[in-house]
C-alpha cells in the first residue's frame, strides 16, 4: 500500500505492507529510531509522536491510515546541538535515568503544553472552561499516558514545569 | 498480526457495501489494532473510514447536538458546547484513557470497543465471546474487574467505555447507515445486547451497518457529574462509575438520570431506580433504598464481590453531591 507522509517536514513516499504500524514505518523503514517501542500496545507511551500537531501512540495506528499526514518525531523536535526547551529542561532537571521513555515523554509533553495553551481541561481541572495552572497534579494527569519504569517522575514533572514557565 | 486486505473508503455508501461482505471498519484503531496484534481479532479486510466526512459537531434543530462518528474523544471533550451544556460527557471522556489515546479514539469506535476481560484477551483460555462455545474462564477465575449486573452463565464481561455511560444518562441516540442505504436511530439501550447465550453478539448492528453520528437531546437544567472509581488515579478502566444528572425543585428531586459503568455488559440504567428517586426529598435513607433496588439482582463472582458495596457508596456519594445545595 503506497502511503505519502511528511516526516519532520520532509515528504516521504513509502510502499508498505498494510500491517506496518506508524512506529515500525518510522523505525524500520525510515531509520528514525528516536521513537521507542516499549509495550507495543498503547500502554506505555514510549512511541508517542505528533500527527498533524497532536500526540498519539505510533504503535497503535497503521502507517497507511496516515496518507497525507504530517508527522513530527523526537528527531524533528530538536537535535543534540539544537535542543528544544523541553529537551534542555529534561537535561538540566535530570528528568530520566535509562532514557528509554524520554523521547515519548518529550513528544507527549510538547503537545500537552500546546493543549494547555488551547485551554483544554483535564480530568483534574475544577472548571471545564477556566483553563488550568500547571500544578503537579495537572502535569501528572495530563502525562499519565507516559510511563517511566525508572520512576523519574518528580524530575520529569519539574522539567515540564520549567520548560512551560520559560515559554510563558 | 494476520494479513488483511486494506481499503480506504471513498464514501459512506462504499464503506457499508465493503463491510457487508466481510470487512471490518477501522477508525481510530486504538482497540482494534491492539486486538489484531494479539490475534484476538483477525479481520480479512479493513475498511479505513478515516477520510469520510463524519468529523463535524453541529447543533440540531431542537437544541441538541449531532456528533459525527469520527469526532475524536479529545475534540468532543473540549468542544465548548459540550463543556457548557453537557458537562457530564466532557467529564466522562476526560476520565478515560490517556491524552494520546483520546486524540485518536473516535465517538463511533468508543461505543463499539470490546471488553477488557483478561480471558477475552488470552487466547490460551476459554472465552465464549472470543470463541463461542469454549466456555467462560472468568466466572471461576480472576474476575475483579468484571460484571455484577446483566451477566449470563456464558459471559460476565463489562463494557469498558466511560463516554457511553455519560451518553446513556443523557439519552443519546446513535444514527446508522445500512448497506441498503437506509438509516435508523438507536438509543444506547437498543444498540447494546446483553450476553445471554450469544456473548459474541454485542450490538444489534447488522453486517455493514455504520454508526455515522451520535445525537444528544437538548440540554436540561440539572446538575451533572461523572464519578469514576478505579485502581489508580489516572489511565485505568472503571471498577465502578456513575454518570448522574439530577434536577431539584422545592427541595424535591424532579429528575434523576443515572447510568453506571464497570458493572455490566453495557452502560447500565435502571428506570425503576430513577422512578424511586423522583418526587422525593433527598436523604441518605432514600439513596440507600435506590442502591438496594439497583443491586437487587446483582451477583458477584468472588473477586468482584466488592463492587456491590462500592457501587452503593459511590451512588450515595454522587446523589449527595448532586442534591447538596438543596439540603441545607
Amino acid at each position: 500500500m503506497q502511503t505519502n507522509l511528511t516526516i519532520n517536514g520532509t515528504p516521504q513516499r513509502l510502499e508498505l505492507d498494510p500491517r506496518t504500524t506508524l512506529l515500525d514505518a518510522l523505525r524500520h523503514h525510515l531509520g528514525l529510531t528516536g521513537s521507542k517501542k516499549g509495550c507495543d500496545h498503547g500502554q506505555c507511551g514510549a512511541c508517542t509522536v505528533m500527527v498533524n500537531g497532536r500526540r498519539i501512540n505510533a504503535c497503535l495506528t497503521l502507517a497507511c491510515m496516515h496518507d497525507g499526514d504530517e508527522v513530527t518525531t523526537i528527531e524533528g523536535i530538536g537535535q543534540p546541538d539544537n535542543l528544544s526547551p523541553l529537551q534542555q529542561a529534561f537535561v538540566s532537571e535530570d528528568g530520566f535515568q535509562c532514557g528509554y521513555c524520554t523521547p515519548g515523554q518529550i513528544c507527549s509533553a510538547t503537545a500537552m503544553l500546546e493543549e494547555v495553551r488551547n485551554g483544554w481541561p483535564s480530568h483534574v481541572t475544577d472548571d471545564l472552561d477556566g483553563g488550568a495552572d500547571l500544578t503537579t497534579e495537572e502535569i501528572s494527569e495530563r502525562m499519565s499516558g507516559n510511563l517511566c519504569r525508572c520512576s523519574a517522575y518528580p524530575n520529569i514533572v519539574e522539567a515540564i514545569r520549567k520548560a512551560a514557565g520559560e515559554n510563558a | 498480526m494476520r494479513s488483511f486486505e486494506y481499503t480506504r473508503a471513498e464514501s459512506t455508501g462504499a464503506a457499508t457495501r465493503d463491510a457487508a461482505t466481510g470487512g471490518t471498519f477501522i477508525a481510530g484503531g486504538t482497540n482494534l489494532l491492539d486486538l489484531m496484534k494479539l490475534e484476538v481479532m483477525a479481520p480479512e479486510a479493513l475498511i479505513d473510514i478515516n477520510r469520510l466526512d463524519l468529523n463535524q459537531i453541529e447543533g440540531t434543530e431542537d437544541g441538541g447536538l449531532r456528533i459525527g462518528a469520527l469526532v475524536t474523544n479529545s475534540d468532543l471533550a473540549n468542544d465548548s458546547r459540550v463543556r457548557r451544556n453537557w458537562p457530564v460527557l466532557s467529564r466522562a471522556l476526560l476520565a478515560g484513557a490517556s491524552g494520546q489515546l483520546r486524540n485518536k479514539a473516535t465517538t463511533g469506535g468508543n461505543l463499539l470497543q470490546r471488553t477488557r476481560c483478561l480471558y477475552f484477551y488470552d487466547r490460551a483460555m476459554p472465552c465464549n465471546k472470543r470463541a463461542p462455545g469454549s466456555g467462560c474462564a472468568a466466572r471461576d477465575g480472576f474476575n475483579r474487574i468484571l460484571a455484577v449486573l446483566g451477566t449470563s452463565e456464558h459471559c460476565i464481561a463489562t463494557h469498558p467505555s466511560d463516554m457511553a455511560v455519560a451518553m446513556r444518562a443523557l439519552g443519546a441516540e446513535a444514527e446508522t447507515l445500512k448497506e441498503d442505504g437506509t438509516t435508523r436511530r438507536l438509543t444506547l439501550e437498543e444498540l447494546y445486547l446483553l450476553p445471554g447465550d450469544r456473548p459474541d453478539r454485542e450490538t444489534v448492528l447488522e453486517p455493514g451497518e455504520l454508526i455515522t453520528a451520535v445525537v444528544l437531546p437538548a440540554p436540561v437544567r440539572a446538575r451533572q457529574t461523572y464519578r469514576k472509581v478505579r485502581d489508580r488515579a489516572s489511565y485505568a478502566f472503571a471498577l465502578v462509575s456513575v454518570a448522574g444528572i439530577v434536577a431539584m425543585e422545592n427541595g424535591r428531586i424532579t429528575k434523576a438520570n443515572l447510568a453506571f459503568g464497570g458493572l455490566a455488559p453495557k452502560p447500565w440504567r435502571d428506570a425503576a431506580v430513577e422512578e424511586l428517586l423522583t418526587g422525593e426529598a433527598p436523604s441518605d435513607a432514600l439513596f440507600n433504598r435506590a442502591a438496594d433496588l439497583l443491586l437487587a439482582d446483582a451477583q458477584g463472582f468472588g473477586g468482584n464481590d466488592f463492587k456491590l458495596p462500592l457501587t452503593r457508596r459511590t451512588l450515595v456519594s454522587v446523589l449527595t453531591e448532586l442534591t447538596q445545595e438543596a439540603r441545607i
